[in-house]
């Protein structure tokens, strides 16, 4: 397909702008204007509509495809979140801070500060800032409010322990925060190693970051004890929100003995995953580190009963983003729990591990399968059974392109050879289930008796497999026609 | 139990499922949490129906003020969206989808991003773009952090004009890194260019500014890059995207990483979000720069297509020697901001810029014929400036804003001695009739 | 003649008298598939040994590359910045990547000769 500079025609003009009902101006000066107009495409409306609208439809979607991505949780999006968001499309951020503003805010502030509370209590934390953009910036404002907490303390820490089965976020974000990194392996029952574990504890590690359940999709019957054992170090446990989606309702992060816990709206709240983002990353903590949070904060005055901004604070990190966060993001995640409810958020996560052990059982018999016990919302194979036929997880996944279904993650957790990890969110019917169970049974069989026809594949799709080393090497990442 | 919003199975389903699990309830697939960690409260409200929750949003939405006339910017800009921007934008295959992880299902979502990086480069004049990072603010921290990487130096200088919210995240971006933050305070609403001599020694890992700047002023940065480079370090520059539609480029400027704020190219006010930061930077930089970047490439049959490339740099890969912690992007603010840009188109840019700025300088001059209102003119501005009024600019902002006005932006809690500073913000979509309303309402508050 | 030792990260290293050259190992360049990118370090520098010296990455992998023994780099292949692709090609010849000038070959006792190495490999 053509690019859209390719379509331009020189002179075409696309959407015509507001007359103007003043008088025009003396120019700038000429020094303080470019040379040449930006080279933007020149089309017409409709043939910027086939263009997007073409464009749109060479990719696979939640709302077109099975989307069992480890890991992203790709739940269905509800329309009516895209509605409720366009409601508050018109609001300036900066009129909450000016003298008197917060008063013309109070339904922003009020959705901003409900749904801080609410997310507060499925948490089990006592105070959430909305501010992060995404994860990883959750991660690094965590880690961040990590770093002040020590340093109010008087502590000397120097380290950040992770396990190896870790996002690789939780490192990079330690990294930001000035923090070295201790990587603890996995015993062979499928979770840090305590033993280790305890062993690298000392005095000088400044948090423990974990995923629970962990990126195998098990949750780690010793998460007690290892919360017990950092705080005996003066070390705060960071809980990586990930993975939340397994367990409201049944276990809070703050109920075992996490301090900080960053969550992604975009998985466990169905917000739309946008291609790649928005996303927002919402940080919660226990209040001994409340004194630290970013500025402002929204508090809510017991006198007049109004929301209020609070903006200075000497012990805050100050700001990590613009203004008050994905706001638009959240409006959707708050619509999405409110409407739920607690019965619904429960049921959601329930329904999310039967329907990742189901095809857990349905395909043990057909995939090497690390870790065999119950696993939370998503499950992680192995293809090493097909790898001896020289079929590696990607090849599965190009399979199932040509299928019509997503792939699941491959090649992550990085500790389990041929990653295959499935999580299928609780949305998705048996009968959905049931068709993507049979097709990776057909892959299964189809790598036993003819392994050498998955190098072909796709062949659906408006291309073949690419040239990723091509790209690397020749850096080609602007049209230059 | 009984089938809630979007879980489909059927009773009868459930149990079958659960027979093909092996287990007799759903309650034993959570046995291995330990029953002294189960919740010691969950306590939401209960769910409701899709239109009552509708309803509670747009009630809770009419808690805001409703109608105001902005004439607020400071890096959020209330300009027009062109309808196909939502509509396209909309398309479930682009917002329902993920990052691009699996590039042959994925052709829209790459295509698109290497067309965004495009319009990137070409409206900063710099070879190459990222797909976009969270924000302007965050997007200035980055470059920084950058700057720190490429030139194994930890002194950044930053101009005290750029906008004072993106320093504050800079400043918190730095603080843990082994670095120095230098910021040189205004002179007149420009750079302070005798202060700039004395502290870009040869330690700086940049010069960071921003044009047009807080206080709305074109700093004319001609010969800028010449001294910074002499020095061994990079010029950053921030900019406000609309205003590249007439002003001189980053890459004319000789900067060697542009980043700014996506919002203005057709994502919503929001509150402040979603948007985009942009990144734009001489190729020799291209392994520093943080987050996603697509590449060309082609297929086994020699067809061009489009892949996530340079991943080696990132978090997944590298864990925590990465360039950035960054994973996402804002993969559909950034489409926006592409629809937006094609939308308008290269003419259009420029005409939209040029409208921008005559209507401020109309508005400019209609508020410097108020008794007491002086402009601040030290350099040319586009669609921001600064007045100084003669009392408190937070009494009159407060004022104006019990009059339905948000008069702009005062500068007193950013700057000591600008108590009586305002910054006015005008765009395409304030009309004649609303700066008059503006100008009235402004003399009438001045008079009481 | 020069000897050719081995560590257990697979760099490569030629020794020659008090010059140093190194790479690395032909299992390496298999292992990280195709590379796209070297980066080399400056000339003059001083490493201890195991201390990071240059760095190597393919399409999915990034790897640190470890000075095989203490010494300042004397030289370095620029070709690779150009043509990483010949450290595919050619890795234990051609893709040489750092010319060390040694500090202490005592330090040559802790390597692994080339029989080592490929009963290491073995293990592996």
């Amino acid at each position: 397909m053509q690019l859209i500079y390719e379509k331009s025609v020189s002179g075409r003009r696309g959407v015509m702008l507001p007359a103007s009902d003043v008088p025009s101006a003396a120019s700038l000066p000429q020094n303080l204007l470019r040379a040449d107009t930006a080279n933007l495409p020149e089309i017409s409306e409709l043939d910027l509509v086939r263009h997007f609208t073409n464009l749109s439809r060479r990719n696979f979607s939640v709302d077109t495809n099975f989307y069992p991505l480890g890991s992203c949780t790709m739940k269905y999006n509800a329309k009516v979140l895209e509605n409720a968001a366009a409601l508050f499309a018109p609001f300036h951020p900066l009129t909450a801070l000016l003298p008197g503003g917060d008063s013309l805010c109070q339904g922003s502030l009020g959705m901003l500060y409900d749904l801080g509370q609410m997310l507060a209590d499925i948490t089990g934390m006592d105070e959430v800032t909305t501010q992060p953009l995404a994860g990883a910036h959750g991660e690094m404002t965590g880690m961040l409010l990590v770093a002040a907490y020590h340093k109010a303390k008087g502590n000397r820490k120097k380290y950040v322990v992770v396990p190896d089965s870790s996002h690789g976020t939780n490192p990079a974000s330690a990294a930001m925060a000035g923090y070295e990194i201790i990587t603890i392996p996995t015993a062979p029952y499928g979770d840090m190693d305590l033993e280790l574990f305890r062993q690298a504890m000392n005095g000088e590690v400044a948090a423990v970051m974990m995923t629970c359940p962990n990126t195998l999709g098990l949750f780690n019957p010793y998460i007690k004890d290892i919360a017990d054992i950092a705080h005996s170090h003066d070390a705060l446990m960071y809980y990586d929100g990930a993975n939340l989606n397994a367990i409201m309702g049944k276990v809070r992060p703050g109920d075992v003995g996490f301090d900080v816990v960053h969550l992604n709206l975009h998985k466990t709240f169905g917000t739309p995953h946008g291609g790649g983002g928005p996303g927002s990353g919402p940080v919660g903590v226990k209040k001994s580190l409340i004194p630290f949070l970013p500025m402002p904060r929204i508090i809510h005055d017991e006198v007049d009963g109004k929301l209020k901004l609070q903006t200075d604070n000497e012990q805050s990190i100050g700001r990590t983003a613009n203004f008050f966060g994905n706001f638009g993001v959240m409006v959707k995640a708050y619509t999405y729990m409110i409407m739920l409810g607690r019965e619904g958020l429960i049921q959601a996560s329930e329904q999310a591990v039967l329907n990742a052990n189901y095809i857990k059982e349905k395909l043990k018999a057909y995939y090497d399968l690390p870790y065999d016990k119950t696993c939370m919302h998503e499950v992680v194979f192995s293809a090493s059974n097909q790898l001896a036929k020289g079929v590696h997880a990607i090849d599965i996944a190009k399979f199932l392109i040509d299928k019509g279904y997503h792939p699941p993650t491959v090649y992550f957790p990085l500790i389990v050879k041929e990653a295959i990890m499935i999580e299928p969110t609780e949305t998705e019917s048996k009968q959905t289930m049931d068709a993507f169970i049979e097709v990776m049974i057909e892959a299964a069989r189809l790598a036993e008796n003819s392994p050498d026809s998955f190098a072909a594949m796709p062949v659906t799709m408006p291309v073949t497999r690419l040239d990723e080393t091509r790209a690397a090497r020749s850096q080609t990442v602007c049209y230059l026609g | 139990m009984e089938t809630s919003h979007y879980c489909p199975h059927t009773p009868e389903e459930i149990q079958e499922m659960l027979a093909a699990t092996g287990v007799g309830s759903i309650e034993e697939l959570f046995d291995s949490i330990p029953e002294e960690l189960r919740c010691k409260r969950f306590n939401l409200p209960p769910g409701m129906s899709e239109f009552e929750t509708y309803n509670r949003l747009k009630q809770l939405c009419s808690e805001n003020c409703q109608d105001l006339s902005l004439f607020i910017g400071g890096g959020y800009y209330d300009h027009i969206i062109p309808a196909a921007v939502d509509h396209l934008s909309n398309r479930a295959e682009f917002y329902t989808a993920y990052t691009p992880y699996q590039p042959e299902c994925s052709q829209g979502t790459l295509q698109a991003l290497f067309e965004y990086q495009t319009a990137i480069c070409r409206l900063t004049g710099l070879d190459v773009s990222n797909a976009s990072l969270y924000d302007g603010a965050t997007a200035l921290a980055e470059a920084a952090l950058m700057a720190i990487r490429t030139t194994n130096r930890s002194r950044i200088v930053v101009d005290g004009c750029v906008s004072p919210i993106a320093r504050q995240v800079l400043a918190t971006y730095l603080s843990h890194h082994d670095a120095e933050l230098v910021e040189l305070a205004p002179l007149d609403g420009l750079l302070n260019r005798a202060e700039l001599i004395h502290q870009l020694d040869d330690q700086a890992a940049a010069l960071l500014v921003q044009y047009p700047n807080v206080f709305g002023c074109i700093d004319d940065f001609t010969g800028l890059a010449d001294q910074v480079h002499a020095k061994g370090a990079l010029l950053v520059t921030a900019v406000y995207p609309v205003a590249l539609g007439i002003l001189k480029s980053p890459g004319e400027l000789g900067a060697d990483i542009a980043v700014g704020d996506g919002q203005s190219l057709g994502n919503p006010l929001s509150f402040g979000g979603p948007s985009f930061g942009f990144m734009a930077a001489r190729k020799s930089h291209i392994r520093n720069i943080p987050g996603r970047i697509v590449g060309e490439t082609v297929d086994k049959n020699g067809k061009r297509g489009f892949v996530l490339t340079l991943q080696a740099r990132e978090q997944h890969i590298k864990r925590h020697k990465a360039t950035s912690n960054i994973c996402s992007n804002q993969s559909l603010c950034a489409l926006r901001g592409l629809i937006f840009l094609s939308a308008v188109g290269k003419q259009g840019l420029a005409d939209l810029a040029r409208l921008n700025y005559d209507k401020a300088e109309y508005t400019k001059s209609s508020l410097a014929r108020i008794p007491g209102v002086t402009v601040l003119q030290t350099a040319p501005t586009f669609n921001e400036f600064t007045i100084s009024l003669p009392k408190p600019a937070v009494q009159v902002v407060e004022a104006l804003l019990a009059r339905g006005v948000v008069a702009g932006l005062p500068l007193g809690s950013f700057y000591d001695g600008s108590e009586n500073l305002l910054v006015v913000t005008v765009t395409e979509k304030r009309t004649r009739k609303d700066i008059e309303l503006l100008v009235k309402e402004l003399e009438v508050v001045l008079c009481n | 003649m020069s000897e050719i030792y081995f560590t257990k990260e697979h760099e490569w290293v030629k020794v020659k008298g008090n010059s140093a050259v190194c790479g690395i190992s032909a299992h390496a360049a298999h292992e990280l598939g195709d590379i796209t990118f070297v980066e080399l370090p400056e000339i003059g520098k001083k490493f201890k040994q195991e201390e990071v010296m240059a760095a190597i990455e393919s399409v999915k992998a990034a790897s640190d590359i470890y000075a095989p023994i203490s010494g300042k780099v004397v030289k370095v292949n620029m070709e690779l910045e150009d043509a990483p692709e010949r450290v595919n090609e050619s890795p234990e010849d051609a893709a040489w990547m750092v010319e060390l000038e040694i500090d202490d070959s005592g330090e040559l006792t802790r390597l692994m000769t080339q029989e080592m190495y490929d009963n290491y490999l073995q293990t592996l």
